[in-house]
């Protein structure tokens, strides 16, 4: 019951005017982040993260949390539309949604994939309000060790679970760790790995990274394609919305379906792209209609759709209650915690309830604001597409500098951003995954303390770690988790059937 | 932007991925190099600052050498990119490279001018009408958001104090 009396006392915290106006704002520059190519989600709020220093925690997150839930909506629309996901998790969308536009049912898309998402946050953000307080009040009794175990958990999902192969993706991982070891040792408060380059004494910040890798990497895929935009024009009136939404009922079993693939997935830090794939691939082998699939069935949208915001949303669970955040966005936003000086794990259920509960309640606002935003503007926020990329590039460019320079008033971190961006360019075209890269160097300093710690206590033992029955629990989770895809192998294997779509090549 | 279609020639993807593969693998011998010299054993204080940064310095270098193994394997004689769209992405990189380079000189709004210009002029091939409306609007707009309602301070130059801003 307080958690109820808490969660309308975050519904006054994010109903007052200036939280409304912030909500607004956060969603209509999300979804144009989402639309526009080379400003994902996580570089684009990590680009706007130095606007909100001088606001309150609070509304601060509200606004950001707002562009990421934007960020959601707007992959959808280039996906329908152009057949461009603005997004990695909206590939699954264009699948069923690009043909439906093609056949001219882009409002019915369009309306089915807002409203699918819709449901899917919705979902999660129940979902987050019965068990964060529930996992955060759990997690208050971790301990060193449990905390590692943690995350080695989070690590080793994103080894089994990626479809990059596994080496590519611990070598990804390791880079981070690596570059997030640099400069001053917390505990022992050595130097190291600087090579007495004084730029590297506070070490590599992950916002320069986050958005050198991928926005600057992104305007350079995209320049190489040479990408031209051709689509449709997208009108959505509101008979064709009625019309949609009568029909969308009939999906129901899909939808929960989806809810409950995303959820999950969001959770263990794999995120929202796998979870729309692999609801996709399971609607496509359920569904009655299946074998439609891919020309233009509406449940194809809703599939996918659910299940990535789904994701993106349930993201934020780990993120509060431990601390450890389930995507790259989910990375950026728990940054800007500590940047507002508020430490992010369970303890902020215990200090910070005005923050929590004000966050959770603007996520059902958020999205609903969400919904009602994109399902009436999606005409003006097509008609950004159709900007030329030459004059969207050098913008975007220009973006990304005044972002990473207004981190820390640097110009170092500029030419940094640079040589992220080529490296992120390399790399992505090498099928490195960026997203460990990304959360390894976040979370480094933290996984790191908590391993020295759990050494200390128990004079160097490995042992620790599997010392009592919750910190085992844990680790043997990780490791089913790191060896998820050989496990699933030899389960097919022994099965005797042909592999799903788990296989599918990159 | 359409690249040149006669060029179908290029680098290997395989030759670029060892050549990626390499570079993370000394990468991994730096940080192996660097965490050595910081201490990797045993201090009064518990593991020293570069027992953890050791290992992973290892991970690097031990999952790099799988990496190289399996990317020489491969059976892939595909390009990484042709010529034309290397090119492309160069005339990129280049350009934002001398405008990052300029800013701490000449701060951040002069060079975004010049930068947009020069992008939209060249690749985008637009009027000089277009081209110094975006040029100039964009920075101006920055200014207000950034400085003005945000307070978040900007790199300027010599132009901005002599306009006083």
């Amino acid at each position: 019951m307080e958690e109820l009396v808490n969660l309308f006392h975050g519904f006054a915290v994010a109903l007052q005017p200036y939280n409304i106006m912030l909500m607004v704002l956060g969603i209509v520059l999300g979804v144009i982040i989402g639309v526009l190519p080379g400003l994902g989600g996580a570089n684009g709020v990590a680009i706007l993260l130095p606007l909100t220093f001088s606001m309150s925690p609070t509304s601060a997150i509200i606004m950001l949390s707002c562009i990421y839930w934007g960020a959601l909506f707007g992959g959808a629309i280039t996906s329908i539309l152009f057949n461009i996901p603005g997004e990695p998790w909206s590939v699954a969308t264009t699948f069923d949604g690009y043909p439906m536009a093609q056949q001219g049912k882009a409002g019915e898309a369009l309306t089915a994939a807002f409203t699918s998402s819709f449901v899917g946050a919705l979902f999660a953000v129940v979902m987050i309000t019965l068990v964060a307080p529930l996992v955060a009040s759990f997690a208050l009794q971790f301990g060193p060790a449990e905390k590692f175990a943690v995350y080695f958990l989070a690590f080793c999902s994103f080894v089994g679970l990626s479809k990059e192969p596994p080496f590519k993706t611990i070598a990804a991982m390791m880079i981070g760790f690596a570059l997030a070891a640099v400069g001053l040792d917390s505990i022992t408060g050595q130097l190291r790995l600087t090579f007495g380059v004084t730029h590297l004494l506070n070490g590599f910040d992950f916002l320069i990274a986050v958005i050198g890798l991928f926005g600057i990497g992104e305007i350079l895929l995209t320049m190489e394609e040479g990408l031209a935009f051709r689509g449709g024009k997208a009108k959505i009136d509101l008979r064709v919305v009625l019309q949609t939404w009568k029909e969308l009922p009939k999906y129901w079993m899909t939808s929960l379906r989806s809810c409950f693939i995303g959820c999950w997935m969001g959770i263990t830090p794999a995120g929202a792209t796998p979870a729309s794939f692999m609801s996709y691939g399971i609607a496509k082998r359920v569904a009655k209609n299946g074998k439609n699939f891919g020309k233009g069935e509406i449940e194809g949208v809703v599939a996918p759709e659910t299940a990535a915001h789904a994701a993106g949303t349930a993201a934020l669970l780990p993120m509060l209650s431990l601390g450890v955040p389930g995507s790259p966005t989910a990375a950026v936003l728990l940054g800007g915690l500590l940047i507002w000086g508020l430490q992010p794990g369970p303890m902020l259920f215990v200090e910070q309830k005005e923050f929590v509960w004000g966050l959770i309640a603007s996520m059902y606002l958020g999205n609903l604001v969400g919904l009602i935003v994109v399902l009436t503007c999606v005409p003006i926020f097509a008609a950004i597409l159709r900007v030329p990329f030459s004059i969207i590039a050098p913008l975007i460019l220009v973006l990304c500098a005044i972002g990473a320079y207004s981190v820390h008033s640097s110009t170092f971190d500029v030419m940094l951003m640079l040589v992220f961006g080529v490296i992120g360019y390399l790399l992505k075209k090498c099928n490195y995954p960026l997203a460990p890269l990304v959360l390894a160097i976040v979370l480094g300093d933290k996984a790191e303390e908590a391993f020295r710690q759990s050494l200390l206590g128990s004079q160097g033992s490995f042992g620790i770690f599997l010392s009592n029955p919750l910190v085992s629990t844990i680790m043997i989770l990780g490791l089913i988790a790191l060896f998820w895809s050989v496990i699933q192998e030899g389960y097919t294997r022994l099965r005797g059937t042909v592999a799903g779509p788990g296989s599918r090549a990159a | 932007m359409t690249t040149g279609s006669s060029s179908n020639t290029g680098p290997t993807h395989k030759l670029v991925e060892a050549g990626v593969t390499l570079a993370i693998a000394l990468f991994g011998v730096i940080v192996i190099f660097g965490s050595v010299k910081a201490g990797i054993n045993w201090g009064p204080e518990g593991p020293r600052a570069g027992f953890f940064p050791f290992y992973i310095g290892l991970f690097i270098l031990a999952s790099s050498a799988i990496n190289l193994w399996h990317g020489l394997r491969e059976d892939n004689d595909g390009l990484f990119a042709e010529w034309g769209q290397l090119r492309q992405v160069l005339s990129v990189v280049i350009p934002t490279a001398i405008y990052v380079g300029s800013m701490p000189f000449i701060g951040l709004y002069v060079a975004s001018i010049i930068f947009i210009a020069w992008f939209m002029r060249w690749l985008g091939k637009y009027n000089w009408i277009i081209v110094l409306a975006v040029a100039f609007g964009m920075p101006i707009v920055t200014y207000f958001i950034f400085e003005r309602w945000f307070m978040v301070p900007l790199p300027k130059g010599p132009i901005e104090e002599w306009l006083g801003l």
